[in-house]
């Protein structure tokens, strides 16, 4: 759906303009929305009047635009963008715009160019020759980029409405504990198993609560029946995940009969070290050391995953960036076409996730805190839906709707 | 108004002109002539003219140089750049007479009196093909008074002066096919009592018509007085004299394979 605002003055009612502009949009096709409308109270007075144009598709916008144009309702946006060189490494100019996570143009050289790798709070940076616009983050300016300055010639598209009941519907709903799940899931399942056939990806990002729940072997048949195509997590869920394969302990508790082991307290740093002796979790995987669990089965299924690190962690292990910005990087690289993100049990690789994703991901967060939904929401990741629920259920039950 | 000593046909940019259909210098001066001697002499009116200018010989058709609002002038911006070439000589005749020249934005075509009327205290402005709709809101501010754009509908008629005229603030001549549905709706709103003309009558540029308002106690046509193409149908005569207007046909057919007649041939500027 494309859109355009355009602006009409004078004496627009008497001579029919504003009549005519708007049964010309319709004529073509299209819809508008009355932004703005200010009416002369004399005969002679202007009238003002400020639409957004909407079309199928951006043929058919400019067509209708291009008989608006003869009408006098001209496109407010013909400006281009407002372009600053970088004056040092890492450091955007001082009017650099801010960019949201919604699908963004820039106007250069008198065409509209789409942003790619949309992220929020980052800047825009054009190549002067080409015109290729892209988002970056602030650590990875070079001096001399050109950056955009100022609020000129951009455009922020907010998100549709979805039209058919089926996708997503639930979009958008609140977040609460007393809804019924059953349903939510079921649907859920249905837009996985459509994303996975249509070839996009689906990114899941899990917290150590997964393991801790004994959820793992559901995430791990999951990523065997190919409905997850990247994991985010960090040290502590690959470490009590590993800790599971190795003793059939998470954190010392037995998974099976929930009683803790004795001397089960160490088994995580036990695992750690081992993995730490092998070089990695592949290296294990090949050696024949870990022979079952999420890990095993991404290194199984070739699915690519990023371990982010913290100040808290133990060891870490091996495969763990301990560099936030190279985790950052890493996480970027693994974004496009991912088309949905399942972020289950974990607040903060949540909230890292959705800095990063274009407000066009779908988005799920659950978790059994509700706080951790509305949090992410507070972050600017507004598209987020959440599911009040615990992670061992919510994998349950999406297993089962998904007959794994 | 400008002599036609240098009036021809060199160019196409409507579709009544022809290079293969040129007019006929001598026959043109004629009925210049007769068109000047008819304002002068028998209706009295006072006419200033622009000396004529080899290579710019639609220089003739001043109405089209700008139009006139008290001691201001709002110069055209002609879309065609062979008739660009007429705007530097019309602003230093407009000079010249001391009037105060505005220009409009030079995005927006605006061809002057050709299409900018005034009815009443409303300016009609027609717009499509050759001056932009957007112009209306800068000429309405530099004009203080309301301008009502309508849109053209028919190439023939591509000047708002080759299809309306209005005869005074309640009467006017058109020819409502080359209007839209709005603008006509537009113009039946404004002008209670409009005239509306065939199409053989409008091919024949009845719409192009000078009007001239009547002196005070004048017994030939006490309404005013209108200056028009020869060759009118009678019943349209019928019905405009019945409105006590005077009619006074003149025979401008060598104008007519330019686009142009009557009202083409001349600027008001008071």
């Amino acid at each position: 759906m494309a859109s355009e605002i355009v602006q009409v003055g004078g004496h627009i009612i008497d001579s029919l303009i504003l009549p005519k502009v708007l049964d010309e949009i319709m004529d073509l096709n299209g819809t508008f929305e009355i932004l703005e409308i200010t009416i002369g109270k004399r005969k002679t007075d202007p009238s003002h009047a400020r639409l957004r144009v909407h079309a199928g598709s951006q043929r058919k916008l400019d067509q209708i635009l291009k008989r608006l144009a003869r009408l006098g309702a001209l496109p407010i946006q013909l400006r281009d963008v407002r372009l600053v060189a970088a004056l040092k490494h890492g450091v955007f100019p001082p009017a650099f715009y801010s960019t949201t996570n919604l699908p963004t143009e820039i106007r250069f050289r008198g065409r509209w160019r789409k942003v790619e790798g949309i992220e929020m709070d980052c800047g825009i940076i054009v190549h002067p020759t080409t015109g290729h616009a892209r988002c970056l983050p602030v650590a990875s300016i070079h001096k001399g980029d050109w950056v955009v300055c100022g609020t000129d010639g951009i455009k922020v598209t907010p998100l549709e409405r979805a039209r058919q009941s089926e996708v997503f519907q639930f979009m958008g709903s609140a977040v609460s504990s007393e809804k019924p799940k059953a349903q939510l899931i079921s649907r859920l399942a249905g837009e996985m198993r459509a994303l996975r056939r249509a070839g996009r990806k689906i990114l899941v990002v899990a917290g150590p609560a997964v393991i801790h729940t004994g959820s793992g072997p559901y995430l791990e048949r999951l990523i065997r029946s190919g409905f997850v195509h990247v994991l985010f997590a960090g040290n502590g869920f690959a470490t009590h995940d590993i800790e599971s394969s190795l003793y059939g302990t998470s954190l010392g508790v037995y998974l099976d009969r929930g009683t803790p082991a004795k001397d089960g307290h160490d088994h995580h740093m036990r695992a750690i070290n081992t993995i730490r002796n092998l070089g990695g979790i592949r290296q294990a995987v090949r050696r024949g050391v870990l022979k079952r669990g999420v890990m095993h089965a991404c290194v199984a299924h070739g699915v690519p995953f990023i371990l982010g690190g913290s100040i808290r962690d133990d060891g870490p292990l091996p495969d763990v960036f301990t560099d936030t910005l190279e985790a950052q990087a890493a996480m970027r690289r693994q974004l496009p076409d991912v088309a949905m993100a399942l972020m289950i049990a974990t607040t903060l690789h949540a909230i890292a996730t959705g800095n990063m994703l274009p407000a066009t991901v779908k988005t799920v967060c659950v978790d059994i805190n509700p706080a951790v939904v509305t949090k992410l929401a507070d972050r600017g990741t507004f598209q987020g839906i959440g599911i009040v629920s615990d992670s061992e259920s919510f994998l349950r039950e999406l297993t089962r709707a998904l007959r794994l | 108004m400008c002599r036609p000593s240098h009036y021809t046909v060199a160019y196409e940019i409507n579709p009544w002109m022809s290079l293969r259909r040129k007019p006929n210098r001598t026959r043109a001066a004629l009925q210049w002539d007769h068109l000047y001697r008819t304002l002068t002499r028998t209706l009295g009116v006072r006419v200033r003219l622009v000396p004529p200018r080899a290579g710019v010989p639609d220089l003739v058709f001043t109405a089209n140089a700008g139009l006139v609002h008290g001691r201001t002038v709002v110069r055209s911006n002609f879309r065609f750049s062979q008739r660009q070439r007429e705007e530097p000589i019309m602003e230093r005749f407009f000079r010249a007479a001391r009037f105060r020249v505005v220009t409009l934005n030079r995005r927006y075509g605006f061809e002057g009196e050709g299409d900018a009327l005034w009815a009443g205290s409303t300016l009609v402005f027609g717009f499509r093909y050759r001056s932009d709709a957007g112009a209306h809101e800068e000429l309405a501010r530099i004009l203080k008074a309301r301008v009502l754009p309508v849109e053209l509908a028919d190439t023939r008629f591509y000047h708002l002066d080759t299809c309306f005229a209005p005869l005074d603030a309640r009467t006017g001549v058109w020819f409502p096919k080359a209007f839209d549905r709005y603008g006509r709706r537009v113009l039946e709103h404004l002008m209670p009592d409009l005239i509306a003309v065939t199409e053989a009558d409008a091919k024949r540029f009845v719409c192009n018509a000078i009007p001239v308002p009547a002196p005070a106690g004048a017994k030939d046509g006490p309404g005013g007085r209108v200056v028009v193409q020869a060759g009118l149908s009678k019943a349209l005569a019928r019905r405009i004299e019945r409105r006590r207007f005077a009619l006074y046909p003149v025979d401008l057919s060598e104008f007519l394979k330019a686009g142009g007649s009557a009202k083409c041939l001349v600027l008001r500027l008071g």
